[in-house]
């Protein structure tokens, strides 16, 4: 498994769910880093000292009222970010999938639904995974019990994907019920992620 | 009046006759365990030691609740007034009513009224030089309160703090009494080094504690690690910084451990060297939570806290 990078943003949270959200974020990676945004002086602190108990480099960023706690885990995420540019890797791996459909293309609705299949069954082999799928419109039956593709979701979400199905798309195709991997997402956060991503893909 | 605000005392008293002063105190607190019978033997314990922390006997008390009537059922408020009335009944406490509002988040405890001889009134101002300090139970239930609000804490860690936040501190005072001691507290919302402060700013003297042999409960060390920490417990260290000087070797997480804030905590005594053992021998009898001499009154002064890594006891 590659270096990820992933954010948390803990801002308006309650002691002890900073740390929590930190160190379950930091438990879903191997290596890398984890980026934790808080809004007050005591998360900062807790988070500072949470990280350290775990052996890995903290550093710390300030901007008005907001800290950005940068926590390396690894050794091998220590080495390959020092020898980068911390902020180029960050834009780089931040990629977010955006599935508009659950079919893959256009043309035979069968063929479609096995590219988009082998499409999620790829993107658990691959070396990099993406911080997020989005799932929007019809691709949130990717998503939904049943689906021959909600394996590959768990498979990605196992490994710190995060699977993100468009709330007003499940309420349309009365699927909320049944979704079976990932959480559920509003337009506002859906337009924070992709405006955080480095490199966003649709398909 | 007897006692009143100045010294940040743990109860108020006020004098009746030569022989008796009522002494009052009022608290009550969200819920710090998820059982409500629990969590009202919790708040009771720690509404009662503040008269037991004066020296006093509680006689009566007033239930102070608040409860969210539309999101939590009725039987809820039953069982947290439940745990409530034992813990009164094993004190002797009769408790004669209460007041109930509608809030968002369910709140207990209780105002409770005691006696005690005016000449026999425990203070937190009367430590002397030389005294050794001694505490009735261990430190650390607000950082494994927060780790097992995150799952994290231990069966153990929540079974160890869970009998000492329900204890009374009624055996350890009456083992107070009978020896014979000259200050006591009880450690609370303030944390271990707030109230050694407020013995020490109260008795004008500087007093030194020995960091090793501060009792933990089990976890509690790990936990302050990972940052559970709750914000009374930063809040702490801002209030008291001044005061605090530590050697270098004592380490910053049992640092976090004396600044985090305490929920029926135990008694902290200033003891007579000559009376030590005799104190000690009664807790060790009489109590089923672990004491420590945790520290001992250096000098005049004006509140100064010393920590030390050890204590050469």
């Amino acid at each position: 498994m590659g270096i990820q990078i992933k954010e948390v943003d803990t801002r308006g949270m309650a002691c002890p769910q900073p740390v929590l959200c930190t160190k379950q974020a930091l438990d879903t990676i191997e290596a890398g880093m984890v980026v934790a945004i808080v809004d007050n002086e005591i998360a900062k602190e807790n988070i500072v000292k949470f990280a350290k108990h775990q052996d890995c480099k903290v550093a710390v960023k300030q901007q008005a009222d907001t800290y950005y706690i940068e926590i390396q885990k690894g050794a091998a995420a220590y080495s390959a970010i020092e020898a980068s540019q911390p902020l180029a890797l960050a834009t780089v791996y931040n990629t977010v999938i955006m599935i508009t459909s659950d079919v893959l293309g256009k043309g035979a609705e069968e063929l479609g639904a096995l590219l988009m299949k082998s499409y999620l069954y790829t993107l658990t082999a691959v070396d990099q995974y993406p911080t997020a799928v989005i799932l929007l419109n019809s691709g949130i039956k990717l998503a939904v019990d049943g689906a021959q593709t909600v394996e590959h979701l768990r498979t990605l979400q196992g490994r710190g994907v995060e699977i993100l199905a468009c709330g007003t798309c499940l309420d349309y195709y009365s699927s909320k019920e049944k979704l079976a991997v990932g959480s559920v997402t509003n337009m506002y956060s859906i337009i924070e992620w992709m405006s955080a991503a480095g490199k966003v893909i649709t398909l | 009046m007897l006692v009143g605000t100045e010294t940040s005392d743990d109860a108020g008293v006020y004098w009746l006759n030569e022989t008796t002063a009522l002494v009052q105190t009022v608290d009550f607190f969200t819920p710090v365990v998820d059982d409500p019978y629990t969590f009202g033997q919790i708040a009771a314990a720690n509404s009662l030691s503040d008269v037991y922390a004066m020296g006093g006997t509680p006689i009566t008390a007033l239930n102070i609740v608040g409860f969210p009537f539309c999101t939590l059922p009725g039987t809820v408020l039953a069982e947290i007034l439940q745990g409530g009335q034992a813990k009164a009944t094993e004190a002797g406490v009769v408790i004669l009513g209460g007041h109930t509002i509608q809030d968002k988040e369910p709140k207990y405890g209780l105002a409770v009224t005691g006696i005690v001889a005016p000449n026999e009134i425990y203070t937190n101002a009367q430590a002397r030089i030389g005294d050794y300090l001694v505490l009735t139970k261990p430190i650390g239930t607000g950082v494994i309160t927060t780790a097992q609000k995150a799952g994290l804490a231990s069966p153990q860690s929540m079974t160890e703090v869970i009998a000492s936040m329900t204890t009374l501190n009624q055996a350890a005072a009456k083992a107070m009494q009978a020896v014979g001691c000259h200050s006591c507290t009880d450690i609370t919302g303030f944390g271990l080094i707030g109230h050694v402060c407020e013995m020490a700013i109260g008795s004008k003297v500087s007093i030194e504690l020995y960091a090793s042999a501060v009792p933990l409960f089990t976890g509690a060390k790990e936990y302050a690690a990972m940052g559970l920490i709750p914000a009374g417990a930063y809040a702490n260290r801002e209030a008291m910084a001044a005061h605090v000087q530590k050697e270098e070797q004592v380490l910053e997480v049992l640092m976090d451990l004396f600044y985090d804030p305490q929920t029926s905590g135990g008694l902290l005594i200033a003891v007579p060297e000559a009376k030590l053992e005799r104190l000690k021998t009664m807790l060790e009898t009489n109590c089923t939570i672990p004491h420590a001499v945790i520290g001992r009154v250096l000098s005049a002064g004006s509140g100064q806290i010393i920590i030390r890594d050890s204590n050469g006891l």
